[in-house]
């Protein structure tokens, strides 16, 4: 069982559809208690930082998530929350992954938000050059914890990160067509 | 390399895609999802739906078919027309929507754009904007009511870029149905002065006048309608003809 964390941040359908689709059992919930329960953790999320945190907080989401053992996979802001503090709103976040989370720079990537498809770097791996979707201001840095990255206007920045059990995807694999959803059926089976 | 979006647009009209000339004489196309799912298939970059009733009759988008959309394809697509408030956007959003546009209700309340992107995000607040000459209208989806702004083009660009917008759809109303090419000049001018990503929209009539808009100006995707319908241009010949000219290009 698949557990999704449900803070009111960005809507799960395409989520869901994907997860039917491959045939796996999921539970949507902001219960602490219930998703103690399932075997994996998909962490979404769409929206603002500061906005983000304090639901989490408001449900005790925050606690469950830095003590949580389990592979627990965060999705654009769910990644990007991981970290250990985000310069959207100068937000404190889970404090997992000991990082900053940074803004684009508008003089450097001419626009931002970096929406659309853009391949990524993902060494020795099947999903190597493919097309993902991307759509954020924000970008964690590359650092050790860094398996896939991306690059938008000269500026690298992490697509996929793997720190402990925890795993972070910048781009939408649920909205990046046919080869998304290989990868999140991939990750989600294999860890 | 971040690609170069190919985006067909449907109209909807009462829960079914249209496509008119110059915005009248609309005929009927097809089922939306049906058309969206046909749509995914060739590897267009994102769908927009485009209720051309909803804002001229005051009345917010039928949701009904957008769940189905949403159930049908795995890559993002807005919803416009007739989204007048945070509350009838978020029903949008839960419906599956990615990004909603909006334009003839930010014309009238420019307020709503900075409340849109204050709860939902830039990322998912799209602007569209109807342009002839220099003059921007509204309500352009009903021709007995549509009306030419106090706003010219480069001030309302502005205003909206200011108030937290996270992409523009500049549509040319002039090339709208023409197929005689986008209107390069202004869309050069609009990509030169932005810093959120726009759309170009209105003219296309042949697979040239999209390497030239992607060539000669800094749009970040091509909108068309008839033509993709019509099947007179099919998206994956297209992305293999710009491929070709070394437009960055997802192919499948």
């Amino acid at each position: 069982m698949i557990g999704i964390i449900d803070y009111g941040s960005g809507n799960m359908g395409s989520i869901e559809y994907c997860l039917k689709r491959n045939k796996l059992d999921y539970l949507i919930s902001a219960n602490p208690e219930k998703l103690n329960k399932c075997k994996k953790i998909l962490f979404p999320g769409v929206g603002n930082a500061e906005f983000a945190m304090q639901k989490l907080k408001e449900k005790k989401l925050d606690r469950f998530l830095i003590s949580c053992e389990k592979p627990v996979f965060g999705i654009c802001l769910g990644m990007q929350l991981l970290a250990e503090f985000s310069e959207e709103g100068n937000t404190k976040c889970l404090g997992i992954i000991p990082l900053t989370i940074k803004k684009f720079d508008t003089k450097q990537v001419k626009r931002v938000p970096h929406m659309g498809w853009n391949t990524i770097d993902f060494p020795e791996s099947e999903f190597d050059k493919n097309y993902f979707y991307f759509v954020h201001s924000y970008y964690m840095p590359l650092g050790d914890w860094t398996v896939a990255k991306c690059e938008y206007g000269g500026q690298f920045f992490s697509a996929v990160v793997h720190y402990k059990n925890f795993w972070g995807i910048q781009f939408h694999p649920e909205k990046s067509g046919d080869i998304g959803e290989q990868f999140l059926i991939f990750l989600l089976r294999k860890h | 390399m971040l690609a170069k979006r190919i985006i067909p647009c449907l109209d909807i009209r009462d829960g079914r895609v249209v496509k008119g000339i110059q915005f009248k004489n609309h005929r009927d196309m097809g089922d939306p999802a049906k058309l969206a799912k046909y749509y995914s298939e060739q590897a267009a970059d994102e769908l927009v739906f485009y209720d051309i009733t909803a804002s001229p009759e005051r009345r917010e988008v039928d949701i009904s078919w957008v769940e189905k959309v949403a159930s049908q394809i795995s890559i993002p697509f807005s919803v416009a027309g007739g989204i007048r408030s945070v509350a009838q956007a978020k029903r949008v959003f839960e419906a599956g929507a990615d990004k909603i546009s909006v334009n003839t209700p930010a014309l009238e309340r420019p307020d709503l754009i900075n409340e849109l992107v204050d709860r939902f995000g830039s990322q998912a607040v799209v602007i569209g904007i109807d342009v002839r000459g220099s003059e921007i209208y509204a309500n352009t989806g009903d021709q007995n009511k549509t009306l030419k702004t106090i706003w010219t083009a480069f001030e309302w660009i502005k205003e909206v870029q200011t108030r937290g917008a996270g992409e523009l759809v500049i549509n040319s109303m002039s090339q709208d149905g023409a197929k005689n090419g986008y209107d390069i000049d202004f869309l050069k001018q609009v990509s030169e002065i932005t810093h959120i990503p726009v759309i170009a929209s209105g003219g296309a009539g042949n697979m040239e006048h999209f390497k030239l808009v992607f060539e000669k100006s800094f749009v970040d995707g091509a909108l068309a309608a008839s033509v993709f319908h019509s099947k007179t241009i099919k998206i994956s010949d297209l992305k293999v003809y710009l491929a070709n000219f070394n437009i960055p290009i997802r192919l499948s």
